[in-house]
C-alpha cells in the first residue's frame, strides 16, 4: 500500500509535468503521453477482470477511447468495452449489473429513483458520480471579414433563440467596437441528432444569459429558428461552408475545420477558449456531492464564472459502485480508472476535451482508490 | 405472384418471380430455356413441381423445405409488424399531440410526449417520388441501351459496371451528395428558386445550409436506386421472346418500333416492379439523407429546398440517446408507419402490375 502511494504521487507529479505541458501551444506527443506511466513505476495496479464492459454516453465515446488506449498501454492484455447507447440506458445496465461501470451525461437522479437502483446493484453500498471528462464547447461561427468576435451568454442566446436576426445587431456591435460587421443574417446551426453537447450548452445559455434564453433546455435543440446538422463533424462542416453562421461544437471539431471562436465576455472581459482558462472553470465548479461522490455543479460556472475562466464547459461522469463489485472488478475498475485519471487525460486534448486540472485530479484519485 | 392473370406475353412478374414467371409463351427458341421441368409441350404456369404422383422421399423434402421457406418468411414479417405494435402502442397512447397530424416529435419528457408523424411522412413521401421520377426515365433508357443498343461485347461490362454503383455504401453516397454534389447544385438550386419559385416545389425552402436539402437527398437517392432498376429491368427486356421481335422486324419495323411493339409491353410490368423495388429502398434509406437532410425548426412546406427528416433518419439521429421506453416507443410508432407505408407502397405496384398485364 505504501509503495503504491508513492507510486500515485510519482505518478501525479508525471501527470501535472503532462498537464501544464499540455497548456502550452504545442499539443503533447501521444508516445509521451503513453510512455510514462511506465517510467513512473508501479502506479496503475493492473490485474483482475481482463474484459471491462461498460455502457452509457456518447459524449465520452472519444474520450474513453484514449482512456482505453492509454490503459491498455499500461496494462498490457486489458481491456474495456464501452458500449456509447446513451446516459439511461448507461444507468439502466449498470444498475441492472450488466456492465462494470455506467457513462452518463447527469448524476443518479434521487427522484427517479436511480440512487436506489444502483445501491441495490452495488450490494447496498453507494455508487459514486466520477466526473472524468470535461469538455470545451467553442461558439464556431463564419463572418466574412470578421475573426476576433466577442459574444457574451445573452448574446449568444439572442442569436440562437433567433431574437438576433442580423451581424451588425446593436447589441453584437456595443461587445465588438472597432469591428466592421456585416449587414447579413444570422444563419444558426445546431445539432439534429440529440446530444449531451446540445443540452449542456441550453443550460449554459438558461443559466447565464439574465433571462434571455426562456427555451428550456434538454438534449433536443429548442432555440426555434436554424438548421440542424448531423454530429460535431456535420455542425463544423456546415459552419465551414455557410456565410454568416454560428453554432456550438466541441473545441478539437472547431479547430479541425479551422473554424473562428467566439470569445465568451462574462462580465469580466473577453475570454478566449484556452486549455488554462477551461482549467480555471472546472477548479471553480463545486462539488456538491458527499465525501468521494463528486457531483458537480456546473450550473455556478455557467452563472457566475470566475474572472478569466470559459464557462461553456459540459461534465461526463463514470457511475460507479464505491463497494461491493467482486476483488477482481474492483482491481480492474480501480486500474482503469487510475489511467483514466492521469496518462489517459493526456491524449484527451486531440478527442477535443479538457484535461483535468490538478485539483480536481486529486479528488478523483482519492475516490479512486477508495473503491473496494 | 402466380394468381396474376397470364394473358399472352408478359408474364405476371412479381418482384422475385421475374425470371420464374416468364416463360410462359408458346415456344421459345433455344438459349432461351429456363424452365424448370423437361417436358416439351410448354405445361402450363409451373405450379406443381413435375407430376404430383411421384412421392419420392427426396420431392416430399424438397417440397418441405421450400414451404419451411415461405412459411418463414411471412412468420417474420408478421413478428416484426407485431413487435412494432406492441412497443409503439403505449407511447402513442400517451401522446399529448395527435399522432397522425402534429409536426412534432418532442420525446425528451416521457411524461409529456408530444409527437406526430407529418412532417415525417411528407418528407419521406416526397424525398422518394423525387427521387424515383428522376431514377425510373434513366433507369429504362440503361436497360434499353444495353439490351437493344449496345454490342454484347460492350454490354456485359457495362451491366457489371452498374450492379457495383449497387455495392457502394450509403454513407459515401451521403458524403459525396453534401460534400460534392451540393455545392455543384447550389446554382442550379437558385436558378430553380429565382424562375420557378411560385411553384411550391421549387419555393425557397427553409433549410440554412448549404445544398442540405430535398432536392439534393433526392439526387443522391436516385443514383442509389438507379442500379436496383436498371438491373431488373434489363433481365426483362433481354427475355423478351425472340418470336416477338422478329414478327415485329418481319413486319418492317425500325428498332424504336421494335421496342415500341415488342419489348415494352412485355417488359412493362417487370419495369414497374423493378422501379416499386427501388422505391422501397428509398423509402428506408437512412444514412446518406442524416447526413444530407439538415434539421429543421419550421415545418416542412412541400418545398424541394427545406430540409427536414425521413422516418428512417429521424430514427437514426436519436437512437444513440433514447433512454426510455416510452421515448423511444415514439420512434418505434414512427418506424410502424414506415412499415405500413412501405407495404401500401408495395400493394399498389401489384395492382398497377396487374392492371399493365391485363392491358397488354
Amino acid at each position: 500500500m505504501k509503495l503504491q502511494r508513492h507510486g500515485l504521487v510519482a505518478a501525479l507529479l508525471a501527470a501535472s509535468a503532462l498537464l501544464l505541458a499540455g497548456c502550452g501551444s504545442d499539443p503533447v506527443p501521444a508516445g509521451g503521453g503513453a510512455g510514462a506511466p511506465a517510467a513512473g513505476g508501479p502506479a496503475v495496479d493492473c490485474g483482475g477482470k481482463e474484459n471491462l464492459s461498460a455502457e452509457g454516453s456518447s459524449a465520452q465515446k472519444n474520450a474513453m477511447d484514449a482512456f482505453v488506449q492509454a490503459y491498455q498501454a499500461a496494462c498490457p492484455g486489458h481491456n474495456v468495452a464501452y458500449n456509447p447507447t446513451g446516459s439511461g440506458a448507461g444507468i439502466k445496465q449498470f444498475s441492472a449489473g450488466l456492465v462494470d461501470f455506467g457513462g452518463s451525461d447527469s448524476p443518479l437522479s434521487q427522484e427517479k429513483g436511480e440512487v436506489a437502483a444502483a445501491a441495490e446493484r452495488c450490494q447496498g453500498n453507494p455508487a459514486w458520480n466520477l466526473p472524468l471528462v470535461f469538455g470545451p464547447v467553442a461558439l464556431a461561427y463564419k463572418i466574412e471579414g470578421v475573426t476576433n468576435l466577442v459574444l457574451t451568454a445573452e448574446v449568444a442566446a439572442k442569436l440562437f433563440n433567433g431574437q438576433i436576426t442580423t451581424w451588425n445587431d446593436p447589441a453584437i456591435a456595443a461587445l465588438n467596437p472597432g469591428v466592421d460587421l456585416p449587414d447579413t443574417p444570422v444563419k444558426v446551426i445546431y445539432r439534429s441528432d440529440e446530444s449531451g453537447t446540445t443540452d449542456n450548452v441550453q443550460q449554459y445559455l438558461a443559466a447565464a444569459s439574465k433571462g434571455a434564453w426562456t427555451q428550456g433546455t434538454g438534449k433536443k435543440f429548442n432555440g426555434g429558428v436554424g438548421s440542424g446538422a448531423e454530429k460535431s463533424s456535420g455542425v463544423a462542416q456546415a459552419v465551414a461552408a455557410t456565410e454568416g453562421s454560428i453554432s456550438y461544437v466541441e473545441l478539437s471539431f472547431a479547430q479541425d475545420a479551422k473554424l473562428s471562436i467566439a470569445r465568451i465576455d462574462s462580465g469580466s472581459g473577453p475570454v478566449e477558449l484556452t486549455a488554462e482558462n477551461v482549467g480555471k472553470a472546472i477548479e471553480g465548479a463545486k462539488v456538491i456531492g458527499s465525501g468521494n461522490d463528486l457531483v458537480i455543479d456546473l450550473k455556478g460556472v455557467y452563472a457566475e464564472p470566475a474572472p478569466g475562466s470559459y464557462p461553456l464547459i459540459l461534465a461526463t461522469y463514470e457511475i460507479v459502485c464505491s463497494q461491493g463489485y467482486d476483488a477482481d472488478t474492483a482491481k480492474a475498475v480501480k486500474a482503469f480508472l487510475t489511467v483514466a485519471a492521469t496518462t489517459g487525460q493526456a491524449n484527451l486534448a486531440d478527442a477535443g476535451y479538457a484535461p483535468l486540472p490538478a485539483s480536481f485530479q486529486e479528488k478523483l484519485l482519492t475516490a479512486v482508490t477508495a473503491i473496494a | 405472384m402466380t394468381d396474376l392473370p397470364v394473358t399472352g406475353g408478359p408474364a405476371g412478374a412479381g418482384d422475385t418471380g421475374v425470371v420464374r414467371g416468364l416463360p410462359v409463351t408458346a415456344t421459345i427458341p433455344e438459349g432461351h430455356v429456363r424452365m424448370p421441368d423437361t417436358g416439351p409441350p410448354p405445361a402450363p404456369p409451373p405450379d406443381e413441381p413435375a407430376g404430383a404422383t411421384s412421392s419420392r422421399r427426396g420431392d416430399r423434402l424438397f417440397r418441405w423445405l421450400v414451404t419451411g421457406s415461405g412459411a418463414f418468411v411471412v412468420a417474420l414479417i408478421g413478428a416484426i409488424g407485431l413487435f412494432l405494435l406492441v412497443q409503439a402502442i403505449p407511447s402513442v397512447l400517451v401522446d399529448q399531440d395527435n399522432f397522425l397530424l402534429s409536426r412534432n416529435f418532442d420525446t425528451e419528457d416521457p411524461a409529456n410526449l408530444r409527437f406526430g408523424i407529418l412532417d415525417l411522412l411528407l418528407v419521406t413521401v416526397e424525398v422518394s417520388v423525387f427521387a424515383l421520377v428522376l431514377a425510373m426515365p434513366v433507369g429504362l433508357g440503361i436497360a434499353l441501351f444495353l439490351t437493344q443498343y449496345a454490342p454484347p461485347r460492350l454490354a456485359r461490362p457495362f451491366g457489371y459496371l452498374i450492379d457495383v454503383l449497387a455495392a457502394v455504401p450509403s454513407i459515401i453516397f451521403g458524403l459525396w451528395g453534401i460534400l460534392v454534389l451540393a455545392p455543384v447544385l447550389e446554382p442550379v438550386a437558385g436558378w430553380l428558386q429565382a424562375h420557378l419559385g411560385g411553384f411550391f416545389l421549387f419555393a425557397p425552402g427553409n433549410s440554412g445550409i448549404a445544398g442540405a436539402t430535398v432536392f439534393t437527398a433526392g439526387i443522391v437517392l436516385a443514383v442509389m436506386i438507379l442500379p436496383i432498376i436498371t438491373s431488373i429491368t434489363r433481365e426483362v427486356f433481354e427475355r423478351t421472346p425472340r418470336t416477338h421481335v422478329e414478327a415485329a422486324l418481319a413486319l418492317g419495323a425500325t428498332r424504336w418500333e421494335v421496342i415500341r411493339i415488342a419489348v415494352l409491353p412485355f417488359g412493362r410490368s417487370g419495369y414497374i416492379s423493378a422501379s416499386m423495388l427501388g422505391l422501397g429502398r428509398a423509402l428506408g434509406e437512412t444514412i446518406a439523407l442524416t447526413i444530407i437532410l439538415a434539421g429543421v425548426q419550421t415545418p416542412f412546406s412541400g418545398s424541394l429546398f427545406d430540409g427536414g427528416a425521413t422516418f428512417a433518419s429521424k430514427i437514426a439521429l436519436s437512437f444513440a440517446e433514447l433512454n426510455n421506453d416510452l421515448s423511444a416507443g415514439a420512434y418505434i410508432a414512427a418506424g410502424l408507419v414506415l412499415f405500413v407505408l412501405t407495404f401500401a407502397v408495395n400493394a399498389l405496384a401489384r395492382a398497377v402490375i396487374a392492371r399493365s398485364g391485363a392491358v397488354a
